[in-house]
């Protein structure tokens, strides 16, 4: 490996490398502010001046490529006068007012006027201000701060793929700007928030809530999708202020999606608080006993074939454990998590996952996307495809059209008879697929809820495994899970098929067969309720709460411990950052309470056991936070129907897709502006 | 030397006055065209060579030798085609010697298109002249027309076996878009904004091409050196700095002209010789920019004697830039002159970086104050203190070139700005206080 001296101290770096980065490995550390290791290099800022031999100026750090023998120095007069120097001049124009600035804490600029700052301003001239911009209901405009690092321009252009901020003027009268004044079109919009090293863009939502270090934070993992971003939740007393990103490269990189950061202030709105009772039609506010008692007295007069239960999308493993193990006890044995019918096989755990992995979308060469939205449906998957899309160009192709996605794609057809076609080679797109080396097969939902979601299935799956695109090197075979809670759920067997019937549970349902059922954090089934006895229990007053006949609470992802699978199989942790409101009760707790009630035996008392016992029934699960090489079984082809009928990506309401969300003022600030968007018909 | 002026037969650009017209049939009688297909035949290597061994120095301001920055490009051509541009946004303040090429030599510069573009691998050629050449423009695309008919350009150009096209492109009217990247950056449609260096352009140009970018007069003096032979070149001006330069006088001068001169011409004779002296005699001058607006000004006693080249002004601490001369008599209030400049620099800084986006606006502030009156001694400091950290911070020399002319004021004209500040000083006692120290130590001394 190539060697480079720093401060005197030589030491060994990757080709490849910056000066900034190779400074880094040696624990030097440089100020910055354009910078930023996942945008690309602007060198605008030139605060990482850096000595190089040899060379009559101080060079940019980060942009200069670290080479065999050079030999750098950071700790120079010639440095330090630099650095002061830049940092003088990115002082004269700012505005200086840190006190009422909602960045103040947690601010790049601050820090670093700390150790290259003085104390005293020599501009004496006015300072220069800036109008502000309107960016939309997320994000805070101040552009009198603005330091013209540019982050934000290249997060749009680069990242988010909508290039809607730049700047317009010249010299002293550049400004940032989304030129028409709108709010951003991006589901990724409210990054540049954490990205502004100033407080130029700060959170609308989170405006002069708190001070930084006034807020307890947890790092937990995000439930909105199935991507199971890794966030950090801060709170202050009870309330969750707000959600940032962590970063794990793996799964979200450094961003995450406006629905995770701001679906939060729904956590404070529409709670369930008290067990609620229906009398005469009217939702009473009543108390855990009177509650129980008219559960368990349901129960006890109700044969356990004509009782089912139903998971919702945001349920975590343990609740879904020791719910299946309460229908058991009961024996209920009509229990489901899907909303719709979704063609299902869990015979082996590459049938439900996203089995290329996120990180490994960036080695693939070829991407088919067969019904599905990734930018609604995983918006961090999204965005990575976007990243290998903007850094290698590779071929996007879907089949159905899902709209928008921020990069380019070819629509190969919308009907199933395209796949089928593909499968027997009598498509061109076939040669195009099986001469490519790491192609990446994503199937939507949406595929999978088609009639023939069967054949798409199985035959897809057969396909590749027989061109060897599924081997233990690669699998091409990929699922896009929407819930955070489906891949969980599937683990655990929380559903009833049979060899010849998928969707038991949804044929007693449209018949009406079940006098009791069970929603737990259930909102997004659609079912006839007519004389059916509803228990909702969950955290939110939403869909499934409007039904019930009695309504149990129960805390939210941010206030109890969890586990998640996100979609590529990974186990996860979320931890509780705040506590639940009024007399809500952990989920386990109240199937004992009513398990207590009805005079059973109880197994599972406390959590580490509840925890222990979920893992122990994960398939194939080796330790969180990883993912686990699946074997590869040969099934026994089934025979599929095939049906000729149209794949019709469904539009999700993408900022109301779970009961937090719809609860959000936020998220229906962000709805209102996207629907406003489609009837003016000026974009999407 | 530079006692006798340049020969007659010595001159590059014989009609730079208009006298012998421009058009195509007109610049053939001037031996342009003559032989180029022969020129070419001899091969890149013995162009290049040749340019190398004349010591042809870029005469768009920064003076780096033509033959080397050619020599940088890749021998092969790759995957990638090469790109050939000339830079025709000649926006310095003080300079218009392209703009006489423009109109009255365009042959040779195309004939010099064909060579370079030759020389360097290139099949394309980006002409990018500024949006207020329009007239310029226009006469260029006649002349370009004019060689297309000939067969000079196009398919088989010149009968050289290499294929050669011209392309003019306008320029908004950005200063900043004479700098080479930020040229590229506006020729591919973005905001005129410098690269990063490296990668140079040389390797990673125009769309990611290799791509060389050369001044109008730099290529339009090709030919003739190529056709009379790099001896020839050479023997002019002196050594690393050889030849003849189009020098542009302007300012306070009975007649301001352009003029075609050998490199090293004493200064003084080249304004009494060829623009008629200065207004008010030599004795009521103050001062000369010598090389464009940013180069930093000659105070009379060094104009008595310097000469004009690269390396003699360097020495003086200026520079000879674009030799777009500016003369300033003793009529001038020099602070006044210098802040205009200033203003100038303000308001063309691209903004991209902060030294610069920050630092010419500050300085033209201070400036401003300075010309009425209304600075303090302190501003003074303050003002040296801000060119500094402009000064070799900045992605472009855009920096330089704005903080340059300053530093000039500052170093040769002190008396007359300390004269200037009447202004209440805020430390009264002026001290030699190092800048670079907390300041609130500082204040107990003082206490």
């Amino acid at each position: 490996m190539p060697k480079i001296t720093i401060n005197g101290k030589e030491l060994e770096f990757k080709n490849g490398m910056t000066v900034l980065q190779a400074c880094e490995l040696a624990d030097v550390e440089i100020p910055r502010f354009c910078y930023h290791e996942k945008l690309s290099i602007a060198g605008n800022c030139r605060m990482c001046l850096v000595e190089m031999e040899k060379s009559p100026k101080p060079i940019a750090s980060c942009a200069m490529p670290a080479a065999e023998g050079m030999n750098i120095k950071t700790n120079t007069k010639l440095v330090e006068k630099a650095r002061k120097g830049v940092m003088e001049f990115l002082l004269a124009n700012h505005p200086l007012d840190c006190p009422v600035c909602d960045q103040g804490g947690e601010c790049d600029l601050q820090d670093q006027s700390l150790y290259y700052g003085f104390d005293k301003s020599r501009f004496n001239e006015n300072k220069r201000t800036v109008r502000d911009k309107y960016m939309g209901p997320l994000i805070k405009t101040q552009m009198t701060r603005c330091i013209h690092c540019t982050r934000c321009i290249r997060f749009a252009t680069e990242v988010a793929g909508v290039p809607e901020i730049g700047a317009i003027g010249r010299g002293e009268n550049m400004e940032i700007t989304t030129y028409l004044e709108k709010s951003m079109e991006s589901e990724l919009s409210a990054n540049v928030i954490d990205l502004c090293p100033v407080g130029a863009l700060t959170s609308k939502p989170y405006a002069f809530e708190a001070r930084p270090w006034e807020l307890k934070k947890t790092e937990s993992i995000d439930v909105m999708d199935a991507v199971g971003s890794n966030i950090r939740i801060d709170t202050y007393g009870w309330e969750v202020k707000r959600i940032l990103p962590r970063l794990n490269n793996e799964i979200n990189e450094e961003w995450i999606s406006d629905k995770t950061r701001y679906a939060c202030d729904g956590l404070l709105k529409q709670r369930l608080d008290e067990p609620f009772i229906r009398k005469n039609g009217k939702l009473i506010k009543s108390n855990w006993d009177e509650a129980l008692d008219l559960i368990s007295n349901k129960i006890k007069n109700i044969r356990p074939e004509k009782m089912a239960g139903h998971v919702g999308d945001l349920v975590s493993l343990e609740s879904i454990f020791s719910f299946k193990n309460f229908l058991t006890d009961l024996k209920i044995e009509n229990f489901d998590f899907r909303e719709r019918e979704m063609y299902l096989n869990s015979s082996d755990k590459i049938n439900y996952l996203f089995n290329s992995s996120i990180q490994g979308i960036e080695e693939s060469d070829l991407i088919l996307l067969v019904g599905c939205n990734p930018r609604h449906e995983a918006t961090m998957v999204n965005a990575r495809i976007r990243k290998v899309y903007a850094n290698r160009k590779i071929p996007v192709y879907s089949i159905g059209n899902p709209g928008d996605l921020t990069y380019e794609y070819n629509i190969i057809g919308e009907n199933t008879d395209v796949l089928r076609d593909i499968i027997k080679g009598q498509n061109s797109f076939s040669k195009k697929l099986l001469s490519s080396k790491k192609p990446i097969i994503i199937i939507g939902e949406t595929a999978l809820e088609l009639k023939s979601g069967a054949y798409i299935f199985e035959e897809l799956k057969e396909f590749l495994r027989e061109n060897n695109l599924i081997n233990d090197n690669w699998n091409a075979f990929n699922i896009l899970a929407k819930n955070a809670s489906t891949v969980g759920a599937i683990d655990l067997k929380f559903f009833n098929i049979k060899e010849n019937n998928n969707f038991i549970f949804f044929d007693k349902l449209k018949n009406n067969e079940f006098e009791l059922i069970y929603l737990l954090g259930s909102d997004n089934l659609r079912f006839n309720k007519n004389d059916t006895f509803v228990i909702y229990q969950g955290s939110h007053g939403d869909r499934g709460a409007e039904n019930a006949d009695v309504i149990l609470p129960s805390p939210a992802y941010t206030e109890q411990n969890g586990l998640y699978i996100n979609l590529e199989g990974r186990v996860q942790e979320c931890r509780k950052a705040s506590y639940p409101p009024g007399n809500s009760l952990e989920d386990w707790k109240i199937f004992n309470l009513i398990l207590d009630k009805l005079e059973k035996e109880l197994k599972n008392k406390n959590y580490q056991k509840i925890k222990e016992l979920t893992l122990n029934n994960i398939v194939n699960f080796s330790k969180i936070d990883s993912i686990s090489k699946n074997k590869i079984t040969i099934n026994k082809k089934k025979e599929c129907d095939f049906i000729h009928e149209k794949i019709e990506i469904k539009k999700i309401d993408y900022y109301f897709s779970n009961s937090i969300a719809r609860a959000s003022k936020t998220m229906s600030d962000c709805r209102a502006i996207v629907s406003k968007q489609f009837k003016n018909g000026t974009t999407i | 030397m530079g006692e006798k002026l340049l020969k007659k037969e010595d001159r590059i650009f014989s009609n730079i006055y208009n006298e012998l017209g421009w058009q195509i049939d007109n610049s053939l009688k001037r031996e342009d065209w003559k032989n180029t297909n022969e020129i070419i035949s001899k091969g890149r290597e013995w162009i290049i060579d040749e340019i190398k061994k004349s010591e042809l120095r870029g005469r768009g301001g920064a003076g780096f030798p033509t033959g080397l920055k050619w020599s940088f490009a890749p021998k092969k051509l790759g995957s990638r085609p090469h790109y050939l541009i000339i830079n025709a946004d000649e926006s310095e303040p003080g300079t218009c010697k392209d703009r006489d090429i423009l109109r009255f030599e365009p042959q040779k510069l195309i004939e010099g298109c064909l060579i370079s573009g030759f020389a360097v691998n290139a099949h394309t050629c980006y002409i990018y002249i500024r949006g207020e050449y329009l007239n310029e423009g226009k006469r260029l695309q006649e002349a370009i027309n004019q060689a297309y008919e000939k067969n000079f350009l196009g398919k088989n150009a010149c009968g050289s076996n290499w294929d050669f096209d011209i392309y003019i492109h306008y320029g908004a009217g950005a200063y900043i878009c004479g700098e080479e990247t930020a040229l590229l950056e506006s020729l591919e449609g973005n905001k005129g904004q410098p690269r990063l260096k490296p990668p140079f352009p040389a390797l990673v140009g125009l769309y990611g091409c290799p791509t060389i970018v050369n001044n109008v007069e730099t290529v339009a003096v090709v030919p003739t050196i190529l056709r009379r032979g790099s001896q020839w070149f050479s023997s002019l001006g002196k050594p690393k700095n050889t030849g003849t330069k189009i020098f542009c006088i302007s300012g306070n001068v009975n007649s301001p002209c352009n003029v075609e001169e050998e490199m090293g011409i004493p200064l003084k004779e080249l304004i009494e010789k060829y623009a008629g002296g200065v207004i008010g005699g030599w004795e009521n001058l103050q001062a000369v920019i010598p090389g464009g607006s940013s180069m930093p000004l000659l105070p009379k006693k060094i104009c008595d004697t310097i000469n004009m080249d690269f390396d003699s002004l360097i020495a003086a601490k200026s520079g000879l830039g674009t030799a777009g001369i500016i003369v300033i008599n003793k009529d001038q209030n020099i602070i006044e002159c210098m802040a205009r400049i200033a203003k100038f620099y303000k308001h063309e800084s691209c903004g991209q970086c902060t030294p610069c986006r920050e630092g010419s606006g500050w300085m033209w502030r201070i400036l401003e104050r300075l010309a009425k009156g209304e600075a303090t001694y302190s501003d003074i400091d303050l003002l040296s203190d801000v060119t500094k950290q402009i000064e070799g911070h900045t992605i472009c020399a855009f920096g330089e070139g704005s903080a340059w002319p300053v530093q000039g004021l500052l170093r040769h004209f002190r008396k007359e700005i300390d004269k200037k500040c009447i202004g209440e000083p805020i430390v009264k006692k002026r001290k030699n206080i190092p800048y670079l120290i907390d300041q609130h130590l500082l204040e107990k001394d003082n206490a």
